[in-house]
């Protein structure tokens, strides 16, 4: 509920207060954003399995996003930035897929 | 989060732990869970406003190089373009100059054996020789003579009355006159020469010649007027030759 709420303020803060990214973190918002969805739904899944956890949520959350953009600044100084964030997006994109799958499954019983 | 292999819950089960996710409870984990929501949220509308206004200022370092890279190569792809279209041009230029020029020439040698041929009008310094022969004893050859004596002083284009005098023209004795061409003539003839004024009159003044002959006969006479200005304007038609044709020559430009 509280997190439902959250998503709500946060997404009315960011059109109320329009910040625009500092370019040194531009690469990483993305990747960070993706990460977080899949926490998100990594954790709305847990609580329909009956196993959510705040502290493995949030833990999850930060790692997800912190390594994310890991990543992608380690392919920046590689010189692979953009195949590297194609892959951490891939990955993570099936993470949500799968994720998304077993939340459908619970609600919908398919 | 983790491969969740336990056997699946029924219904009533799922709808009581959304229940209870969903009431609110304010503990710690909960209100962490909503800060990172709201951090989440915000960083969503963010990142959509970023992209959607993204111009070339939220490209990575990479894109940029890569789009310069584009840019570049087509700047110089374009600068190839111009220079070939500029070539070209020049090349039209230059080859329609040439045209001209040839053209130029071309016109020229038409006027001047337009002039030979007899097909153009001409004009310049010459002299007129009236010949009168009232009574006919003088003839088609005493013409001839003259037109002959006229081409050896150098003269460039005539006409006898309104016949221009051309390599192939005829003089032919006829009654009351002298055909030229065809063109029946009488007494008096008159020659409009174009040439040198100072040697065609004394070619035909040389003794035993033109002038000489015509006056030695009874009836006839012969003047002539040195001019600075001469018309010939008899034009000749030209005939297109049935079996001559023209051959190939590196010269051969032009035909009249």
């Amino acid at each position: 509920m509280i997190a439902v709420l959250g998503l709500g303020v946060g997404i009315v803060l960011g059109l109320l207060l329009q910040p625009t990214v500092p370019p040194e973190l531009q690469p990483y918002l993305p990747i960070a954003v993706v990460a977080a969805l899949d926490a998100v739904f990594g954790g709305l899944r847990a609580v329909l399995d009956g196993i959510f956890d705040d502290r493995v949520f949030v833990v999850s959350f930060l790692s997800n996003v912190v390594v994310a953009a890991l990543i992608v600044y380690l392919g920046d100084q590689l010189g692979v930035g953009s195949q590297l964030s194609t892959g951490v997006v891939v990955v993570l994109g099936i993470r949500i897929f799968s994720n998304a799958a077993a939340i459908r499954r619970h609600i919908f019983r398919a | 989060m983790r491969p969740d292999l336990r056997t699946e819950p029924d219904g009533a089960t799922v709808r009581r732990r959304l229940a209870r996710a969903f009431s609110p409870k304010l503990n710690r984990g909960q209100l962490l869970a909503g800060l990172l929501c709201a951090v989440l949220g915000f960083a969503l509308v963010v990142q959509f406003r970023q992209t959607q206004d993204s111009s070339l200022e939220n490209l990575r370092e990479t894109d940029l190089v890569r789009i310069l890279d584009d840019v570049s190569q087509r700047t110089s792809r374009l600068q190839d373009e111009s220079d070939e279209l500029r070539s070209t041009r020049d090349q039209l230029l230059t080859s329609s100059n040439q045209e001209q020029v040839a053209r130029k020439a071309a016109q020229e040698r038409v006027d001047v054996l337009g002039i030979l041929a007899g097909t153009a009008p001409a004009t310049g310094p010459g002299i007129q020789l009236v010949i009168t022969d009232p009574d006919g004893e003088l003839g088609a050859v005493t013409l001839l003579d003259a037109v002959q004596e006229l081409r050896d002083a150098g003269a460039e284009a005539m006409q006898v009355g309104d016949v221009r005098v051309v390599a192939s023209t005829s003089f032919v004795n006829d009654s009351g006159g002298v055909r030229v061409d065809g063109t029946l003539l009488r007494s008096p003839y008159v020659f409009q020469v174009i040439g040198d004024p100072k040697t065609l009159s004394p070619a035909l003044g040389i003794p035993g010649g033109v002038l000489a002959t015509v006056n030695q006969s009874q009836s006839g006479s012969a003047t002539v007027t040195e001019m600075d200005q001469v018309v010939v304007d008899a034009l000749r038609r030209v005939e297109q030759p049935q079996y001559a044709r023209p051959a190939e020559t590196p010269s051969a430009t032009a035909s009249p």
